[in-house]
């Protein structure tokens, strides 16, 4: 293992009964990398990514961060979610649909983890909170509940409170795909921001333009599988199979890509 | 202890789930009849008055024990001049009392047809009552149907009830049981498997009319 | 005339009715708050890992809903002395509503659970939370919104079937009208006058629930994320 490799990914396989939706996915991540995945609906890409911090734990492979396995036992079971638990802190996820925690204000949802996982005070933690939500371009917004919040807000928000994490990786799971229009670029800012800072992430997206800008390495997922991978611009600009320029030009015709 | 009693106790349980049967679908029938004309006249008129004396019909019968209503309806409207007999008073007592349950079910499942439905049925050209008739009442029906087949299971064990005004069901024959023959255990122990049989019975046949109407 | 009559025999009906009110209430109370940690009990034991302790679980919840309160009474109350254990008439009134109605606030503490977002767990438990803690502080207070009108509901109804304790002389509000009918005579007077009570009880409470419906209901379409399912009706039909 290289000494800068953060993520490792190897052989993950996901099946539903009869259902294969990721077969044989193997790819490394080193220490602020960013890489996309790309590809049609149903290619697999958003189960490899939740695979990556166990919320769908994969039927076969080895997911390993910093050499550690994670969700599994060294004796090769299944880790319970509590076990779980510590790793998962380790790993800061935003979801489509932002899942912020409606009861709580915006800045205790920042703050939520840093007090009650990392047991850092309540002081410290809404200081933490503050300069997140400050960082995501809402401190004005921090005593408001998450409901008055625009999606791209909100959104800001979940990321904000991933941030608090402190974590090692960052994963994004079609963050913009539930947005108006009008809202996605405010959210792409944020990411680029933090891509821009050199942070390691996974980022599944449908936004290919912004892919291209923001990623290392894009890799092209159908049926499953990772059918071609590589330098973001190259892979993007000169396509080599068949599937991904299928899948980009009917991108340009505007139609859907699926 | 004789051999005529296990004889007895099955036909005096029988005997009794026959009149539990009876009772269950007498009542059954005038609430669904209840609920559904009712329903049916809140969603096709706009009468303020009907809509409020509907209303006061459900709040006065829903918010009153089944017990205190039945005894209202046998004791008082004998003491009128009016004799029913028990099974009567307990169909038409538990009936009234399941209109005002039925009546809000029925108006929630014809409520939930999407508006638009009923504009295109109008917007061909049939009447309110025909568009009502073709398009909501179906559909409403349907959607109805896992919560009148709650109250259905809910109306078997509220039969129990009508022993008080000594209706000949399963719990009045199994107490003259007891009173004979002292096996309060057994005998009661019956009676709650009876139950359980019934309200099963009854559960089973209204998912089973529910994955009927599911596929057509 | 109906007015009068009820005048006239107030003083004697009034105080009566209205101790077989205060047992009313004590039987409601004492079966809501032993129905409630009853139920908390099931719904722990209905989501534990073995299946047999699941299985008895979701027995105990079948049972009790298809088997009438009456017969749970009798059994209490007339069948246990043949197993030694004697209960007074209220004492059997009071654990045999709570039996029963600890299946139904069972369904509605699962309910509650239910109509969390699956998302909001998995947001808590990718943020490194134990899912105890997931529990604890994210989908129990959200939860908790959702059980409130559906407790309310059944309370009225459990107020409603504490006149069934009737049946086994627990003298309630119910027996009390019935001992002043027989003596009076005056069914339709007694009755009414015994139906507003439970009337004036059960109608403002249920008026509550339904406001607090409402209003969750219009929170709901408003809420982070995707829309929530409509509060499911748990409580006892009738």
């Amino acid at each position: 293992m290289a000494a800068d490799t953060l993520l490792e990914v190897a052989n993950l396989g996901k099946t539903f009964g009869h259902l294969t939706v990721l077969k044989n996915v193997s790819f490394n991540l080193s220490r602020g990398e960013r890489v996309a995945l790309i590809g049609p609906s149903g290619s697999g890409k958003s189960t490899c990514l939740r695979a990556i911090n166990y919320l769908e734990p994969p039927t076969e492979g080895d997911i390993r961060l910093e050499g550690q396995s994670i969700g599994r036992r060294p004796n090769g079971q299944r880790m319970t979610d509590r076990e779980m638990a510590p790793q998962r802190a380790e790993i800061g996820m935003v979801f489509q649909h932002f899942h912020l925690w409606p009861h709580l204000s915006v800045r205790e949802n920042v703050a939520l983890q840093p007090r009650k996982v990392r047991g850092m005070s309540r002081s410290d933690a809404e200081m933490l909170a503050g300069d997140l939500l400050g960082k995501v371009h809402l401190a004005h917004k921090a005593e408001e509940m998450p409901q008055r919040l625009s999606g791209g807000q909100q959104q800001r928000v979940a990321i904000a409170r991933a941030l608090a994490q402190q974590p090692k990786l960052l994963l994004f799971d079609e963050p913009t795909s539930a947005l108006d229009p009008e809202l996605v670029g405010e959210v792409l800012t944020v990411i680029k921001e933090l891509a821009a800072e050199g942070r390691a992430m996974v980022l599944v997206t449908h936004e290919i333009a912004f892919a291209r800008e923001v990623a290392d390495r894009i890799l092209f997922m159908d049926g499953g599988q990772i059918v071609e991978e590589g330098p973001a611009k190259s892979v993007l600009d000169q396509p080599q199979s068949p599937r991904l320029k299928q899948f980009l030009a009917s991108l340009q015709l505007g139609g859907p890509d699926e | 202890m004789s051999d005529a009693l296990p004889g007895l106790i099955v036909e005096a349980f029988f005997a009794g789930a026959l009149v539990t049967v009876k009772v269950t679908a007498g009542a059954l029938a005038v609430a669904l009849a209840i609920g559904m004309t009712l329903a049916a006249a809140t969603v096709l008129t706009n009468s303020r008055m009907l809509q409020t004396a509907i209303r006061i019909y459900v709040e006065a019968l829903r918010n009153v024990p089944s017990l205190t209503f039945l005894f209202l309806l046998y004791y008082g409207l004998a003491s009128l001049g009016l004799r029913l007999s028990s099974m009567v008073a307990a169909i038409v007592g538990l009936g009234l009392i399941g209109g005002a349950i039925t009546v809000d079910i029925f108006r929630s499942g014809f409520r939930s047809i999407p508006v638009g439905q009923s504009e295109a049925a109008t917007s061909i050209g049939l009447t309110p009552f025909a568009a009502f008739r073709l398009i909501v009442l179906p559909q409403g029906l349907r959607q109805a149907l896992p919560s009148i087949g709650n109250y259905a299971v809910a109306l078997v064990k509220d039969t129990s009830l009508v022993a008080a005004i000594a209706a000949p069901e399963i719990m009045f024959n199994a107490r003259q049981l007891v009173n004979e023959t002292f096996q309060t255990g057994l005998i009661y122990g019956s009676v709650a498997l009876v139950y359980l049989v019934l309200t099963g019975a009854v559960a089973q046949v209204m998912s089973l009319v529910e994955r009927r109407l599911e596929t057509r | 005339m109906f007015f009068q009559t009820i005048a006239d025999n107030i003083a004697d009906w009034g105080p009566r009715l209205l101790a077989g009110l205060r047992l009313t209430f004590s039987v409601t109370a004492g079966g809501f708050c032993l129905a409630f940690m009853l139920a908390l009990l099931i719904e722990f034991l209905r989501t534990r890992r073995h299946a047999a302790v699941r299985f008895i679980a979701r027995l105990y919840i079948a049972s009790a809903r298809g088997v009438p309160i009456l017969v749970i009474l009798y059994l209490l109350y007339f069948a246990l002395p043949g197993a030694g254990i004697t209960l007074s008439a209220v004492a059997a009134g009071t654990i045999g509503l709570a039996a029963v109605y600890a299946a139904y606030l069972a369904e509605v503490f699962r309910a509650g659970l239910h109509a969390v977002p699956a998302g909001q767990r998995e947001a808590a438990l990718s943020s490194g939370m134990s899912p105890l803690q997931a529990f604890r502080l994210v989908l129990l207070p959200q939860a908790v919104r959702h059980t409130i009108a559906p407790l309310l509901i059944n309370l009225v109804s459990l107020l409603k079937d504490s006149s069934i304790c009737a049946l086994i002389a627990v003298p309630e509000l119910t027996l009390v009208s019935r001992e002043l009918m027989s003596e009076s005579f005056l069914p339709l007077h007694v009755f009414a006058l015994t139906a507003l009570l439970y009337f004036g009880l059960a109608w403002p409470a249920s008026l509550v629930a339904r406001a607090l419906e409402q209003r969750l209901h219009q929170q709901g379409q408003r809420d982070s994320g995707r829309g929530k399912r409509p509060v499911v009706e748990v409580a006892a039909v009738g």
